[in-house]
């Protein structure tokens, strides 16, 4: 074992000696669960929303990025902790969450969060309403006096639904959406809420020069309406 | 895979169902079950040998080894494993940066911890992040195997505790008899008489260290549950084979294979106790005699 931590220790080393220097490579962290925001495709890579927008952002900062799986679960602790530089895995821009990390600017506006139910008559403030876990929707369902159950990936939430565990799940429309077409038992139902303050990158705090370059390629995808392109021709949102 | 996969719409039936199978996601799949062998192959042992240390210093006549002996297992032994599982690979992770920091970059100013980022110098960093991303899951794999044998080492140090104190003492007496030195006896009459009686306490652990390993998931590597989850999952349009929810299929696969796999220790486990009780002055030894 000592001879492994070693050995390791010592590659890392002589690796390190080759290419030094801040973020010679951005990781970027999503969790590959949330179609169409970012999903694992056929062929076992990251692909969506974010895959697209991340590489294009990576192109205009000039930033060499490479992309990483993380459980949602987990995804702030291992950002401060640096196992990776960025988190871009549809989070909403909150003062909870802006606590303890840093965003970018939103890449998307905030947008509604849709109930979906087997049937469109379910009472959604005072059913029971499956959530993912650490999420805006599960805040509001918390609060909002119906009972919370929450799993901790998004697909369980919509599985809790279809086999009657839960009356209705809430989830970002763009993802309820997905989940329609996937089932066709499952319909909207009540009224959509408005949470967050839209969609944005997380970074470190102590990571501003890297959030600089970020918000700067944000806003140049902004104004040439490229962003407002990709937001399209995936439909996650609304437009700018 | 196969060349007429290229167009997955067009398939139908058990060309669908073939092509589906050996997509990249699904032999991604298939390699983690080589990845759950890797490590329990690799963590058995580890963990006997943690295990091993842990007992020999719990016996140790030198009181702080004793009390270090002793903390391990009860501490180990006493705290949630999920816990444990959280709680290590991030501190692991950062016990090692903060040491390779320290030596590195003696001239680094700034703190290390700013308010919840934990910051070292870029050389510092485990792996280094321009390092492939399959350094990052070695990497990560092995603080599993770690953190795994750290855990399931404290069980087994105090399962050889009990069975070194179960060897009859008359043998060991027998043995200072002859002359033999504390450390001779302890090597050549104690240690190879101890095993059988750790046998049904390791093989117990062991079927609980193979019931584990989807805690795998939690430490960040990708293992055969993860997989079932994100294959199972009902899969929209977007996907190039769309298909409902599937879990149940998948976890019934999972279902046969550490069915399969506890079968399999069964036996292994059931051979070495009958070679172990060769010569042994146990019921099973006499019975063995005949």
């Amino acid at each position: 074992m000592k001879k492994l931590i070693l050995s390791a220790a010592t590659l890392a080393v002589v690796a390190g000696m080759a290419h030094a220097g801040s973020h010679s490579v951005v990781r970027m962290g999503t969790e590959g669960a949330y179609p169409p925001w970012n999903l694992i495709n056929d062929a076992g890579e990251v692909d969506g929303f974010e895959r697209e927008l991340g590489d294009e952002l990576c192109a205009r900062a000039e930033l060499t990025c490479e992309w990483v799986t993380n459980d949602w679960d987990s995804i702030i602790p291992n950002l401060v902790s640096g196992n990776y530089d960025v988190i871009i895995a549809g989070m909403s821009i909150t003062d909870e969450r802006d606590e303890v990390i840093d965003f970018t600017q939103a890449y998307t506006p905030p947008d509604p969060s849709v109930y979906a139910a087997l049937s469109d008559d379910v009472d959604v403030t005072s059913g029971v309403i499956a959530a993912q876990a650490g999420t805006l929707q599960a805040g509001y369902v918390a609060e909002s006096g119906a009972t919370l159950i929450e799993f901790a990936t998004p697909d369980e939430t919509i599985a809790a639904v279809t086999n009657g565990e839960a009356d209705a799940v809430l989830a970002d429309w763009s993802f309820i959406e997905t989940a329609l077409a996937a089932n066709s038992d499952l319909m909207e139902a009540g009224e959509p809420v408005v949470l967050g303050k839209g969609v944005g990158m997380g970074l470190r705090e102590s990571d501003g020069e890297l959030k600089a370059k970020f918000d700067a390629a944000i806003q140049s995808m902004k104004d040439d309406g490229s962003l407002n392109e990709l937001i399209a021709k995936w439909e996650v949102s609304s437009q700018w | 895979m196969f060349e007429w996969c290229a167009d997955p719409d067009t398939l139908e039936g058990f060309a669908w169902v073939a092509c589906y199978l050996t997509n990249g996601k699904h032999l991604t799949a298939y390699m983690s079950f080589g990845t759950v062998m890797l490590l329990l192959a690799i963590t058995a042992p580890v963990s006997l040998a943690f295990g091993f240390a842990g007992a020999t210093a719990a016996r140790s006549p030198v009181a702080p080894l004793r009390w270090l002996g002793k903390g391990y297992t009860a501490i180990v032994r006493g705290v949630p494993d999920i816990v444990f599982f959280l709680f290590f690979v991030i501190a692991l992770d950062q016990g090692f940066e903060w040491m390779r920091h320290q030596v590195l970059c003696p001239d680094w100013t700034e703190p290390i911890r700013q308010g919840s980022d934990f910051v070292v110098c870029p050389a510092a960093k485990l792996p280094l992040s321009n390092a492939p991303q399959a350094v990052h899951e070695v990497y990560g794999f092995f603080l599993a195997v770690l953190t795994f044998a750290i855990v399931f080492g404290a069980f087994a140090a105090n399962i050889l505790f009990g069975a070194m104190r179960a060897v009859p003492r008359a043998q060991m007496e027998t043995a200072e008899a002859y002359g033999m030195s504390h450390r001779q006896a302890f090597w050549r009459v104690l240690i190879p008489q101890m095993w059988i009686f750790a046998l049904p306490g390791l093989s117990n652990l062991w079927m609980i260290l193979v019931k584990a390993t989807p805690l795998l998931f939690l430490l960040g590597v990708e293992d055969i549950v993860y997989w079932a989850r994100e294959l199972g999952g009902s899969k929209g349009p977007i996907f190039d084979y769309p298909h409902p929810d599937w879990s149940l299929w998948y976890f019934s696969a999972l279902l046969v294979f550490y069915l399969g796999l506890t079968r399999v220790s069964e036996v292994v486990l059931g051979r070495i106790t009958r070679k172990l009780s060769h010569g042994q002055a146990t019921v099973a030894g006499e019975a063995l005699r005949g």
